[in-house]
């Protein structure tokens, strides 16, 4: 099979003067498993559906597999696509449903039956092939939308919040199962979801998008590690990085005031000798670790510690940290920016 | 124990008082009018002079032997065959032309559905001028292009079809908003699914849209058909039956038969034969269409 590479040259879309996407620039490489992350209304969506061809973008070109695709109908780019709600036929059975696009592009009914049957086996579907969707279970449904995508038989798969209407549990198995199908049958799958959870646990590449541009694009470990902006750092992470102002108590450990500081919650340690004083104003015990939230004048700052804490709500706490785990930002443009102290920035 | 059984007590008196309005209402206006009119259909008509006389099924014996009564009952179902299909294709079409982004959608909604809100009495005076001989629209237009004049409606051959076109342009409309309201109803996801499984937009219509409409399409044959056998307003306004009975319909008949010649028991015999029609065709379309419907 050829090459199925997804690049997008200064990709821009605007629905009259409102302005949904800017400036996207980005490879997906071959056989990749590329995450659109973003808060919702963060063009993620709209990005998908650019490459799906059910939007076509008001300027800039989307190649997929060496072919210049921008103005090609959805049909013509060799794709598939599981979509948020499955958007299965509620009158067809599960085999009909999953031979749909095959009876469409009107492949031998020899073949059909033989992609139906591996795929059924491979997707645990095989004895549901008479039922209708609104007898399985939503797991079920997921199944055979996965199912219709994977019996086309092409190598670039799209996924719009595939997961976004499962509980939790089946979430994290549905999720494991669909890395691997994407490896074991070497898709090049880009995978929209708002869940941070869920992008880092999937992704080989993560674009991080905001405002209808791009925040950082690269792997998880880059995205927890290094993140480009403020945003990035308050997006990725459970809980998320704390994003401090130099005022109050904090700003001798500042530059200067026209910084963000950064600093993830588990970087942070009680002292009893050194470190700023703040007061305990929540805690959430979670089994394995607690949370604890201490403000700090107007600032709220979030740790947490392994296992349970004997610190009560309105104690006293001395915060303390290492130089090396801290980010600083612009203050203004929220733009990553080398650390003074040495350590962590490019 | 005591306690329990009083509660079951007043629980089904208060069940039968629930229903009581209901069932009153229904017996009264629909129940004991069918029984009533049955029997009536097997007694002779009653003068001042002859009280009327159980004569058995003598009156269906008469409506075997009544010409009238058969060709009427072949124009019926000329009408039914002819304007149900049509009006709810072109209802669909029309659904299907305006649920899509055109320019000047309103107007055209609004012009789809024109005819429906007129009264029928309007539409049929209004298109009485239409079919006037010489300088009637249509023969205005044909007479334009050099064609000859025509007597659309005292033409034996064309009235009842003149008829037809008439009460398909009149309900079209109607039955359109209910497919419009269906189509919008249809999830875009799916259409977006369509698209890029690589179905093209007659494959999508037969195999998605179509079977999706279908609760709509059944809904819309019922009233269709029952309207094809209870409209008969334009009949009095342009035709009266004529000529020669060739655009008579049942329900018009029955009405002549009991309001015209003030023969009740033969007029109760042919509203049973109507309603053993009606009936029979609802609860094929229940029994039959139905189970083959996917509802969601």
């Amino acid at each position: 099979m050829a090459t199925s590479k997804i690049i997008l040259t200064d990709v821009y879309k605007s629905w009259g003067k409102a302005e949904a996407l800017a400036d996207i620039n980005f490879v997906c490489g071959d056989g990749e498993l590329l995450v659109l992350l973003g808060p919702s209304g963060c063009g993620k969506s709209t990005t998908l559906r650019l490459i799906a061809g059910l939007e076509t973008p008001t300027s800039g070109s989307i190649e997929i597999g060496g072919r210049d695709v921008s103005n090609l109908p959805p049909v013509k780019r060799n794709i598939s696509m599981v979509f948020q709600n499955y958007a299965l036929f509620p009158h067809l059975n599960v085999a009909e449903n999953i031979l749909f696009g095959l009876k469409a592009r009107k492949v031998p009914k020899k073949e059909r039956q033989k992609r139906l049957k591996d795929t059924a086996a491979l997707l645990g579907l095989t004895e549901f092939m008479d039922r209708k969707p609104a007898q399985l279970s939503g797991g079920q449904r997921q199944r055979i939308a996965l199912g219709r995508a994977i019996v086309a038989q092409v190598s670039v798969c799209l996924m719009d919040e595939p997961l976004s209407n499962l509980d939790a549990k089946l979430r994290q198995e549905m999720r494991q199962e669909i890395r691997s199908l994407q490896q074991r049958l070497k898709m090049t799958m880009v995978y929209v979801t708002h869940d941070q959870v869920e992008a880092m646990t999937i992704a080989d590449k993560i674009i991080l998008m905001k405002d209808g541009r791009i925040e950082q694009h690269g792997t998880p470990e880059d995205l927890y590690n290094r993140p480009a902006t403020a945003f990035t750092g308050s997006f990725i992470g459970n809980p998320p990085m704390n994003i401090l102002t130099s005022d109050g108590p904090l700003s001798k450990s500042f530059p200067d005031s026209s910084y963000f500081l950064g600093i993830r919650p588990e970087n942070i340690s009680i002292s009893n000798t050194s470190g700023i004083e703040g007061q305990v104003v929540a805690i959430e015990y979670l089994g394995a670790d607690t949370l604890i939230v201490c403000q700090w004048g107007e600032q709220l700052i979030t740790l947490t510690v392994k296992g349970k804490t004997d610190a009560l709500v309105g104690d006293y706490l001395r915060l303390n940290w290492r130089e090396e785990n801290i980010h600083l930002f612009n203050r203004d443009s929220g733009v990553r920016v080398s650390n003074p102290a040495g350590g962590t920035a490019r | 124990m005591k306690p329990t059984f009083q509660l079951r007590y007043w629980n089904q008196i208060n069940g039968w008082l629930l229903v009581l309005p209901a069932v009153f209402m229904i017996s009264l206006f629909t129940h004991y009018p069918i029984v009533s009119n049955l029997f009536h259909s097997l007694f002779s008509m009653g003068t001042a002079t002859r009280p009327e006389i159980f004569i058995g099924l003598e009156n269906y014996k008469y409506l075997l032997d009544d010409d009238i009564f058969w060709k009427v009952l072949k124009n019926n179902f000329i009408y039914s065959l002819c304007t149900v299909p049509f009006s709810i294709g072109i209802a669909l079409c029309m659904a299907l032309l305006i649920n899509r982004n055109i320019r000047g959608r309103s107007l055209v909604r609004m012009s789809f559905f024109t005819p429906t809100v007129l009264p029928m009495i309007a539409v049929a005076n209004i298109w009485l001028f239409f079919y006037t001989p010489e300088y009637g629209l249509f023969d205005q237009i044909f007479g334009f292009f050099g064609g000859d004049s025509h007597n659309w409606l005292g033409n034996p051959d064309s009235a009842l079809y003149c008829l037809i076109v008439m009460v398909i342009w009149k309900e079209s409309g109607f039955f359109m908003v209910f497919y419009l309201a269906a189509l919008q109803q249809l999830s875009p996801e799916l259409k977006e699914a369509g698209l890029v499984e690589g179905s093209g937009s007659w494959y999508y219509f037969r195999r998605v849209t179509f079977p999706l409409l279908m609760p709509t399409t059944l809904f819309v044959t019922v009233n269709a058909v029952v309207n094809s056998f209870k409209l008969v307003d334009h009949l009095v306004i342009m035709t009266k039956g004529g000529p020669d009975n060739a655009t008579s319909l049942l329900l018009y008949y029955i009405y002549e038969n009991a309001f015209s010649f003030w023969d009740t028991s033969y007029a109760a015999t042919l509203t049973v034969v109507l309603v053993l029609i009606l009936a029979a065709i609802t609860i094929f379309q229940f029994a039959v269409v139905e189970k083959r419907i996917h509802y969601q």
